[in-house]
């Protein structure tokens, strides 16, 4: 069995920073836990403490059965890869490989098989005796995860492994990646700050942010039913068009108002989210995908309380789909999360979203269907799926669904402030 | 990812050119700059090399021949007495014996330096203990104590513990680490990657393995540069040989052209046979290191 398990896990560094705050996970036998969130959010020293490169400063670690708080990390039976690799330069691919079994003293014979049946596993046969510095980036990172697997250990943990390649090769490396970990069946750990990664490999995604576990699900569970603001604006990509509107009764319907416009809230959506009635006449945070939106003129039957007349900024189109770019005269949802969002992606996003803020506008990105005839300037009407909506609460930007917060952990402190 | 064709080039060797066409005209600077630059590299390499071909010279010349003539003779020469070569090693001084001794002694400070250096070098670099910034300030502090206000504290205490005459104090105290050299040592193996060490922690390494099977085998270019240095040092080494050794059967090198040089009338031409014999050594050592000690100096400052 080997189960893991992290109980009240807490990590507060020499100088004071408290990386990781009473962090409960369970991660099953066998499946494929991806720790995801923006830099600095934990997820790294999480994933070192399992490993045994961390202390703790509190809570317990359980590998399997044990708890392996005290355990060095060469006894704990686990393997890692890691962001940069880490091969030892001087040594062969073959020398990498089996350097972990020669320290526990497993015969020759025994090693040479173990090493070449982990090579026949990632098509490293013919490059065993090659040194790292003659290798491509792909090749180490094989190689890295062929030192992984030659150890069968009891648990994978994986720093970013495929942050270092280039985009096709880390599309293809992901498949690799997740065929390994189904043949071989065994627990791992995947550190990952691209949400893509984290959608298309997890069995159960731990979304993190500054030290404190957002959302634990299925990748399905986080695009469809974030439990706060952070989560929706961090999974999906291109991310969540957010904006800060008003619900309001009219004429007996439900409707949420922003930007001169409003869109009707459907009697079995207000239905499903009951907490919705406590924010009647106030504001909310209104959450929107692009893929719940599409040109108004290919939707047949649209209904015209859920349509949005705008005016085309850019059009990208990507073949498959077409994202149309568009302004809306509300002001962007600022607040803590959303600047962490920003950031994260990079300076230029925040300065944007700073600029927005001060303008009291934003830009939405709306994804068209590619039969779409939107051109840039000419003006179009987007329909809204209105049954795609997300609905946030300002203060705290939990999600606002039932009476109660759907979030198993952290969503009190994950709030706003 | 563009894949790079072969750049224009202005450089294009043109397979018709006559001397004046434009093409045979480049080439033909071309040709001059490279003469030029090799011209002056060979005259370089000559002007260095006059002193030994000087030394090559008077060390030829037989007995009573005058050395310093008014018009210096260069190698090589009219005169061919490779015995001086041989008298000055084995009959009238035992140079060679010299020779041995010394390299007993540079051996084994090589060997000291290297142990010693290494491990506490890992030590600051690697291994993080209470008072580690303390010990480190007071090694660097070390190496500003001048040593000639250290030669007579350590003599006393040499003669004190019985070591006068000995090699010992010659060897011992490289054995206790060199400051310059660990200062050196750690710089370089803060440059390995940590990441190397979390990834053998991981593999089931203690410390000791992380040492001797990988930051060590990672660390060959500051190791030859200290023990290159140390041979260098220990060869050329007059003072501490000349105060601690009294039996001339144990004299090394320097003290042996030291005595060569302070005879009343200098053999010069046994002198110079002895000088050539001296630098031997160091030069074969280079030669044979030269490539692993220029990568060692610089990269030194940089990551390895």
């Amino acid at each position: 069995m080997a189960e893991i398990t992290l109980h009240r896990v807490r990590k507060v560094f020499a100088d004071g920073t408290e990386a990781v705050q009473s962090f409960d996970l369970e991660i099953p036998d066998g499946s494929f836990m991806v720790l995801v969130g923006p830099s600095g959010c934990g997820k790294t020293t999480v994933l070192r403490m399992v490993a045994g490169l961390e202390d703790l400063t509190e809570g317990t670690i359980r590998i399997g059965d044990r708890v392996v708080n005290d355990i060095p990390p060469g006894a704990r039976d686990i393997a890692m890869v890691f962001q940069n690799y880490a091969l030892y330069p001087h040594m062969t691919v073959y020398q990498n490989m089996a350097l972990s079994l020669k320290i526990h003293k497993v015969p020759r014979d025994e090693r040479n098989r173990q090493v070449r049946d982990a090579a026949a596993v990632l098509h490293l046969e013919d490059i065993l005796n090659k040194r790292p510095r003659e290798l491509s980036g792909g090749q180490r990172q094989r190689v890295a995860m062929g030192r992984a697997i030659v150890r069968e250990p009891q648990a994978f943990l994986m720093d970013e492994p495929l942050s270092n390649l280039d985009a096709k090769l880390r599309v293809q490396m992901r498949a690799e990646i997740l065929r390994i970990q189904q043949d071989l069946q065994v627990t791992t750990i995947y550190v990952t700050h691209d949400q893509t990664e984290a959608m298309t490999l997890g069995d159960l995604v731990a979304v993190m942010r500054k030290g404190v576990l957002q959302q634990l699900a299925t990748p399905d569970e986080l695009y469809s039913e974030p439990a706060n603001l952070f989560v929706g604006g961090f999974i999906g990509s291109p991310a969540m068009n957010l904006v800060e509107a008003t619900l309001a009764q009219r004429e007996g319907n439900l409707v949420v108002e922003f930007a001169g416009h409003g869109i009707r809230v459907p009697d079995e959506v207000a239905a499903a989210r009951p907490g919705l009635a406590a924010f009647l006449g106030r504001t909310v945070i209104l959450g929107i995908r692009p893929e719940g939106m599409d040109d108004a003129a290919l939707v047949p039957g649209a209904d015209p309380d859920s349509r949005l007349p705008i005016v085309v900024d850019v059009r990208e189109g990507m073949g498959s789909d077409v994202f149309l770019h568009f302004s809306m005269d509300a002001p962007p949802v600022f607040t803590k999360d959303t600047q962490e969002l920003a950031s994260d992606i990079d300076e230029d996003a925040l300065a944007g979203l700073k600029e927005r803020a001060s303008e009291r506008r934003s830009v939405f990105v709306a994804r068209a269907s590619p039969e779409t005839t939107a051109q840039v300037g000419a003006r179009c009407e987007i329909h809204v799926d209105p049954h795609k909506l997300y609905f946030f609460d300002p203060e705290t930007g939990a999600s606002i669904v039932g009476d109660r917060s759907i979030v198993e952990v952290g969503a009190g402190r994950s709030g706003t402030d | 990812m563009r894949t790079l064709d072969e750049p224009a080039s202005l450089e294009r060797d043109e397979p018709v050119a006559t001397p004046g066409s434009p093409g045979g005209r480049y080439r033909a600077r071309r040709l001059a700059f490279k003469v030029t630059i090799y011209a002056l590299l060979i005259a370089v390499c000559g002007f260095i090399l006059l002193p030994v071909g000087w030394m090559l010279t008077a060390a030829l010349k037989p007995d009573l021949e005058p050395v310093f003539t008014p018009t210096p003779e260069w190698f090589p020469t009219r005169w061919w007495e490779w015995k001086n070569f041989r008298r000055v090693l084995t009959e009238n001084m035992p140079f060679l014996r010299y020779m041995i001794n010394t390299m007993i002694i540079v051996t084994a400070n090589i060997f000291g330096v290297l142990i010693s250096c290494a491990l506490v070098g890992f030590a600051f670099a690697r291994l993080r203990f209470r008072g580690s910034k303390v010990l480190f300030y007071i090694l660097i502090v070390t190496m500003l104590i001048p040593w000639q206000a250290l030669i007579i504290p350590q003599f006393l205490f040499f003669v004190k513990v019985g070591w006068y005459g000995t090699y010992l104090p010659l060897i011992v105290p490289s054995f206790f680490g060199t400051a310059f050299f660990i200062f050196l040592i750690r710089q370089y193996m803060r440059t390995i990657p940590k990441d190397l060490d979390d990834a053998a922690r991981v593999d089931g390494l203690n410390y000791w393995q992380i040492f001797w099977r990988i930051i060590l085998p990672l660390s060959t270019p500051v190791l030859t540069v200290c023990a290159v240095f140390t041979f260098l040092a220990s060869w050329n080494n007059l003072l501490g040989p000349l105060i601690y050794l009294d039996d001339s059967d144990r004299f090394t090198v320097a003290i042996g052209l030291a005595n060569l040089v302070t005879r009343a009338d200098t053999p010069w031409n046994l002198t110079m046979a002895a000088n050539l014999a001296a630098i031997l050594p160091s030069v074969l050592l280079y030669f044979f290191l030269q490539k692993k000690l220029i990568g060692g100096i610089a990269s030194v400052g940089l990551k390895g």
